[in-house]
């Protein structure tokens, strides 16, 4: 290479010559390059006006541009421009562009809600972000709850009422839902016997004479299940009692048990073990009276309410 | 033998100013022609009023805000964007069509940096006069005349760049209205920006850096020099006629007429200059085809003037094809479109444009996109009945307000529950969200696989669109 250049004589060195003959190619940056470079350099004090850029003692130089916005106080802020205020700058706009949805749903009542298109439209979409945010680490993202843990909101079988006001008692004050364990004061036998009498109710297998003793059992002052779930076992939506007669299960997972003895077994554990873990935390303070509003249809409209 | 010259040659190239001559011709006049209506209809259409009851009467408007272009009487909503798929689809195979038939005509006549530039030439020329003219001018020191003759022709580009970049952002915005904001510093700093940004790449591309551009910037001219066959027509020197046995000459005293010529073995180029003269690439076309050349044919022009001026015939400059010149006896030049090549790409042509058209004109008067909720995918109700749910998004792509009545096939009638929005009434231009439960005993949710949604429009029978969607019970596997 550089043999070829010296053949070709068109480079040319910088003139000095140290040693007697050590010399130096002169090689220019081309130019397009200098000037990309000059470019940069302006491009780069440019930057350093408009923008914050550097550091200066504990604080940093702001540059001349600024984010204003107006907070949800109604106060209008003025910042240098920074990343973090350009994050509330955009939260800030989104929420006044909800606000009038919000304020709409403020002055209607749940039916008007329900059977407005444009309301019903924002329901599902703000509800849903709504509901990810807060509800969803229990009930899961399309509300379908968990087996043994957290209930399915997706359903037709509301533990505390489906109705929009009950719903909405819900979600302001939580619930806190009890059983007691019955290995306490029933011995195994009489806990086999409820359980098969349960499994009867709920028309699944089930051993008939062992049901009939159950049924006996659930209506008498030992066991006395009857007082929270009535005595036809339908359950008491002001306690929160279940339904046993129907096809929905929260908390025995009866569906997920692949044999009818597994099912029963499945019974026959809450009866035993009983049931202090149903806590749902009370949501009046923690969100706005109209999040929670919209909460209420959301979930109302997830198991079509009652 | 290498000598290392090759090594030399650094990544930018001193640009040698190339002076266009002007010359008049069959190619020139098309050229001017299209100059003319792609003009006319990229700087006068923003100004095309259209009567419209929701939207600024402009008949040609992108109304990115929202979210929708209104070209005349067809509102195009973001859902169209297969539109979009396949106006650039017909827009590339009319490009390798059109290439394979005649070669770069693209180039040539109808792109915007050849049109651009053309137009640019054209100030230049009137402002500082012909080619001989303006060698002088750019050789003579910064005098008065200079200074006045080069100003005003930046300064005629400036402006003519100017009102390029601002229509631009005119098609975005309601024209009139833009261009009093623009210049009372009300308008949107989008609309500054890209003005700014339009009017310096125009300045750039069309005023100083010209052939560079097809050069080095583009890669449609590269691309398209693979699409050339033998067969395609393209801008060619007839190199036989031209120079014959003892190559070209100049018509001096005992070499003017044809007879004369022919006798002394001389080719019927008179190297008069001219075809380089007037090629806006810069380059000769004797040298034969090349990559440089975007086949503008003005050297065509220019050839044909000079040989009608010697009474020699003319076409030594001319559209033919490789393989007909290489014939040993080349025949008139014509189209050879009989080619598995150029049919196929006609017929993907028809095919595709036709498929837009048609799409255009049968789209419904609005969109639906129907999607089964998945989380769950079904629901186990307290009777045993297993519903499944449904979210339903109507887009209103008609100009007024319309109802849909939302209705079910292949299910029991009173399975469906929609709440309280079997009908729903959606604003035009808006969309309207139903969420939809379907509710089936466990009997028939085992035999029913799926089902039609049907959302009619109100009033428009013919207008009804009918979806298949999904039915999952417990049993089902996926």
């Amino acid at each position: 290479m550089s043999e070829q250049k010296l053949q070709s004589q068109t480079v040319q060195t910088t003139g000095h010559a140290w040693d007697g003959d050590l010399q130096e190619y002169n090689n220019p940056l081309p130019v397009w390059w200098v000037y990309t470079f000059y470019a940069t350099v302006v491009f780069a004090l440019v930057y350093w006006t408009i923008y914050p850029s550097w550091p200066l003692g504990k604080g940093w130089i702001g540059g001349v541009s600024e984010i204003t916005y107006v907070n949800s106080e109604g106060e209008t802020k003025t910042h240098s421009w920074n990343t973090r205020a350009l994050l509330m700058a955009d939260m800030n706009k989104a929420a006044l562009a909800q606000k009038p949805y919000f304020d709409k749903i403020e002055a209607m009542s749940y039916e008007q809600i329900a059977r407005d298109p444009e309301m019903n439209g924002f329901i599902l979409s703000a509800g849903k972000v709504l509901f990810a945010d807060n509800c969803a680490a229990c009930h899961q993202a399309g509300g379908q709850g968990v087996i043994g843990f957290f209930p399915n909101l997706t359903d037709d079988d509301w533990l505390y009422g489906g109705s929009f006001e009950k719903v909405h008692e819900t979600l302001m004050d939580g619930r806190r839902g009890y059983m007691p364990a019955f290995n306490e004061v029933l011995n195994g036998q009489q806990i086999d016997q409820l359980a098969h009498y349960v499994a009867s109710r709920a028309g699944i297998g089930h051993d008939a004479g062992k049901a009939a003793a159950g049924d006996v059992l659930f209506r008498s002052e030992t066991a006395a299940c009857f007082y929270c779930h009535t005595s036809e076992a339908t359950g008491r939506q002001d306690m929160g009692a279940p339904n046993l007669t129907d096809n929905v299960w929260l908390w025995a997972d009866v569906p997920g048990a692949e044999t009818g003895e597994g099912k029963v077994a499945a019974i026959r554990s809450v009866i035993a073990g009983g049931l202090n873990k149903g806590v749902m935390p009370a949501w009046a303070g923690r969100l706005t009276p109209e999040q929670i509003k919209v909460l209420t249809v959301y979930v109302h409209e997830l198991g079509g309410g009652q | 033998m290498q000598t290392g010259l090759e090594d030399q040659l650094g990544l930018y190239q001193k640009r040698i100013p190339i002076v266009t001559r002007s010359v008049t011709g069959r190619f020139r006049r098309f050229k001017t022609t299209v100059l003319a209506l792609a003009y006319a209809i990229y700087f006068l259409l923003p100004w095309l009023p259209w009567s419209r009851l929701d939207a600024p009467a402009q008949a040609v408007l992108f109304d990115l805000p929202g979210r929708r272009f209104l070209i005349f009487g067809l509102t195009v909503y973001p859902q169209d964007v297969i539109w979009l798929a396949l106006l650039l689809f017909i827009a590339a195979i009319l490009l390798f069509f059109v290439t394979g038939l005649v070669g770069r005509a693209f180039c040539g006549y109808f792109c915007f940096q050849t049109l651009w530039t053309d137009f640019f030439i054209w100030i230049e020329h009137k402002i500082q006069g012909e080619r001989p003219a303006r060698v002088r001018l750019y050789r003579q020191p910064w005098d008065r005349e200079k200074i006045f003759k080069i100003g005003g022709t930046h300064a005629l580009w400036g402006v003519v760049s100017f009102w390029t970049g601002l229509t631009f952002v005119a098609y975005f915005t309601y024209a009139p209205q833009l261009v009093v904001d623009f210049f009372t510093g009300q308008a949107a700093s989008a609309a500054y920006i890209t003005t700014s940004i339009l009017t310096l790449s125009t300045y750039a591309a069309a005023g100083l850096m010209r052939e560079q551009i097809c050069t080095y910037v583009c890669p449609y001219g590269r691309f398209q020099s693979v699409m050339y066959e033998p067969e395609t027509l393209a801008v060619h020197y007839d190199d036989r006629r031209g120079e014959a046995a003892h190559g070209r000459a100049a018509a001096r005293a005992g070499q003017r007429t044809l007879s004369e010529r022919h006798e002394k073995g001389l080719g019927d180029c008179v190297d008069c200059g001219l075809c380089v003269q007037v090629c806006p690439a810069g380059i000769d076309i004797r040298d034969g085809l090349q990559y440089k050349c975007i086949s503008c044919g003005l050297c065509i022009d220019a050839c044909n003037t000079i040989m009608d001026s010697f009474n020699f015939p003319r076409g030594l400059i001319r559209y033919d094809s490789e393989q007909n010149l290489a014939s040993p006896a080349p025949a008139p030049p014509k189209l050879h479109w009989k080619r598995l090549k150029i049919i196929g790409y006609g017929v993907a042509l028809v095919l595709m444009s036709a498929y837009l058209v048609y799409s255009i004109a049968s789209r419904g008067s609005f969109d639906r996109a129907i999607t089964q909720i998945r989380q769950p995918l079904y629901v186990v109700l307290s009777n045993g009945d297993i519903r499944n749910r449904y979210q339903i998004r109507i887009t209103n792509k008609a100009a007024q307000a319309q109802t849909y009545v939302i209705s079910a096939q292949g299910i029991p009638a009173d399975a469906l529950d929609v709440g309280h929005f079997r009908e729903i009434t959606i604003k035009s231009g808006h969309s309207g969200l139903v969420q939809a439960s379907v509710r089936l005993p466990p009997t028939v949710a085992a035999r029913t696989p799926g089902f039609d949604l049907v959302l009619t429009p109100k009033g428009k029978p013919e207008d009804a669109r009918k979806e298949r969607v999904r039915f999952d019970h417990p049993g089902k596997r996926p």
